[in-house]
């Protein structure tokens, strides 16, 4: 343990890789004393519906579990349904001595300023287990929320599932309606065992000039399968994130998906890597931009370390309006007998698709709202009912005042 | 029913369509030939009032109305509809949301699509991968959807096999009422094809060629194709002129 915390100390005025630098220093670790709350009862019917909006229905109904940190203070943690378990992870650490030989085990500390943060001054995060061979069919909503503006939140979160067992998680994370800014630095690092499955669906819903830092390592065993969609429907400073996730069994499979859109002001570099060290493992990854005068960067990675793998990584763009996109897949073979692929398209709509649609009857914006409903066109199962609603307003919003 | 005169069309610079005047009557049905580039796609095209055909001079009116200026969703909405001679690919929309948004939520996809054996289409993307003949049956189809009063069809025929061609020319026939007594048709039709193939399916009524943005001559579509097997377009325009 000792080496970790020096090793974050190193760590600790490390530039990112990617994204525009941060100064921590610029903002408050002053989070409110939020009480623990069994029934929800602290939130405003504004926040309800901008949580909702995010995914977040602030019940236990229909959730094998859930999980609410607001700033540092953890407001609401039940488990409902036998064979999972829902912790914070300060709590996880003293259950199970093993967490300790997990946590930092596929991040590294001293990655960056932001790894080391959250190890030197760590808010809280949650600690989500489904036991072997448990299959958990109700997902386990979590949800991290900064309620207090200039926040910056330092979460770790920890994932395990066990083998065979199959578990869905989603998380939402979000600002209160007043807050603007702020920062969300959360590392979580998620252990797939053999046979396991989870499905990991994450949705942002930011203030306008709230930055986020993701950190996010995935380990999948034998015949396991990780499957991640990631959304961001609404305007946010930046978001910086390169989640990676290692097929390390025979047969493992992987598949991310994100559906993003930069409006204006937006700095978004989001990306998807995935190491293919195991014979016939695949991954697909599928990334859709919509630039709505915001600017993103769209990276996607796929390393090939095993014969007879097959990979795929498709990302395309839309821009409307003054956006920019930048698309930069890349495939890594290094043996005989990998088969991966990539299919990158960056373009405005085409007029010819509006007219076309608009020979059918459809005046200018329902066309666009078409092209771009197409476009976002990802099959995410499982999705909260008002996540959907809140995806078409968006879907609708993006084809106004072209 | 449609009537145009004197109409004058740049795409750019270029003039394409130099002083058109046409009539298509209540019930009739009208067939254009022409050589490639002659701008028969053009004038459909300009009916239905695409941006990229300027219209320099000249008016167009639908039912009585001046549509020269209405953009095209509103002559859509009037009655005209157009299939396409090269229609465009929209990933990630399905042919059968395209094809509810034809008919506003009137007919239902997987119907429609089962009596003219287009099941198979309707999840996939509109367009994307479709083999030409089955690009012109999906175009015939949104058509039929949208139940225009006039319908524009450009070179509906082209690339299809002589299997689905009694199904094209069974939806042709269906869109323009080939069915009742011409006097009780509702429908017009303004075709465009080379082969005339489609004739066998409709009542063509008057046939004309079109020559480099002109349109010279008019009379029995049959005699014209004819002529212009036997002697050629330029030949054709010769005589008839
Ligand atoms: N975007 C464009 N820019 C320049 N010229 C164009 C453009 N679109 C069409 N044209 C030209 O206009 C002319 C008429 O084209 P049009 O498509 O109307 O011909 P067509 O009679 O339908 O021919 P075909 O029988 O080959 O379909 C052609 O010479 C064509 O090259
Ligand atoms: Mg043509």
């Amino acid at each position: 343990m000792p080496e970790i915390k020096q090793r974050a100390e190193l760590g600790r005025k490390k530039k990112a890789t990617f994204g525009r630098d941060l100064n921590l220093e610029e903002f408050s670790r002053q989070g409110g004393a939020w009480e623990y709350d069994p029934d929800y009862r602290q939130f405003s019917p504004e926040e309800r519906s901008r949580l909702l909006a995010t995914g977040i229905e602030l019940t236990d109904e229909d959730h094998a579990g859930t999980f609410l940190l607001a700033d540092k203070a953890i407001v609401h943690c039940q488990t409902r349904q036998p064979g999972v378990e829902v912790l914070p992870i300060t709590e996880a650490a003293s259950r199970h001595d093993w967490v300790k030989d997990l946590l930092w085990g596929l991040v590294a500390v001293d990655a960056d300023k932001y790894t080391a943060a959250a190890e030197l001054d760590l808010d809280n995060g949650y600690f989500i287990r489904a036991l072997p061979g448990a299959q958990i069919s109700q997902p386990v909503e979590s949800c991290l929320y900064l309620r207090t503006d200039r926040f910056a939140q330092h979460i770790h979160n920890l994932v395990v599932v066990e083998e065979g067992a199959s578990l869905h998680i989603i998380t939402g994370c979000a600002t209160h309606p007043g807050v603007i800014s702020g920062l969300h630095v959360g590392v979580s690092e998620f252990y797939v065992k053999k046979g396991g499955r989870l499905t990991f669906t994450m949705v942002h819903n930011w203030g306008k000039e709230v930055h986020v830092r993701p950190r996010t390592a995935v380990m999948v065993e034998e015949g396991g399968t990780y499957v991640s969609n990631y959304i961001l429907l609404r305007p946010v400073k930046s978001v910086q994130m390169y989640p990676t996730v290692t097929l390390n069994g025979e047969g493992a499979v992987a598949r991310m998906q994100s559906i993003v859109i930069a409006h204006p002001g937006s700095e978004l570099d989001i990306g998807g890597r995935v190491i293919l060290k195991a014979p016939h493992t695949r991954a697909e990854i599928i990334a859709r931009t919509l630039a709505l005068g915001g600017v993103s960067i769209a990276r996607g990675h796929l390393v090939g370390l095993a014969p007879d793998i097959k990979a795929h990584l498709e990302c395309r763009g839309l821009i409307l309006g003054n956006g920019v996109v930048y698309a930069m897949p890349e495939l890594e073979g290094r043996v005989v007998g990998v088969d991966m692929s990539h299919e990158a398209a960056v373009g405005k709509i085409a007029a010819e698709e509006v007219e076309y649609l608009m020979a059918r009857g459809l005046d200018e914006d329902e066309a666009v709202s078409t092209i771009v409903r197409g476009f976002l066109n990802v099959k995410i199962e499982g999705l909260p009912p008002a996540l959907e609603e809140e995806m078409e307003q968006a879907i609708q919003e993006s084809g106004k005042g072209l | 029913m449609l009537e145009i005169d004197d109409l004058w069309v740049n795409i750019d610079d270029k003039e394409v369509l130099k002083g058109i005047n046409l009539r298509v009557p209540v019930g009739e049905t009208h067939i254009l030939f022409g050589k490639n580039g002659s701008g028969k796609s053009s004038l459909l095209m300009t009916i239905m009032g695409f941006e990229r055909f300027a219209v320099k001079q000249g008016r167009i009116s639908f039912l009585g109305q001046d549509i020269t200026q209405l953009p095209i969703y509103e002559r859509a909405r009037l009655g005209l509809g157009l299939s396409f001679q090269r229609p465009p690919t929209i990933r990630g929309v399905k042919t059968a949301d395209v094809l509810r948004v034809c008919s506003r939520g009137a007919i239902v996809p997987e119907v429609l699509a089962a009596a003219y054996d287009f099941t198979q289409f309707l999840d996939r993307e509109i367009n994307y991968g479709f083999s030409g003949g089955e690009l012109k049956r999906s175009e015939l189809l949104q058509l039929l959807a949208q139940n225009p009063k006039m319908a524009l069809l450009d070179e509906p025929e082209s690339g299809v096999d002589m299997e689905n061609l009694q199904v094209v020319g069974a939806i042709i026939a269906k869109l323009l009422q080939k069915e009742r007594r011409p006097q009780a048709r509702e429908k017009s039709g303004l075709i465009i094809t080379h082969t005339g193939f489609i004739m066998d399916y409709v009542n063509a009524d008057k046939g004309y060629i079109l020559l480099e943005g002109r349109l010279l001559c008019s009379g029995n579509p049959r005699d014209i194709l004819q002529d212009i097997k036997r002697f050629g377009y330029e030949e054709c325009t010769r005589c008839r002129r």
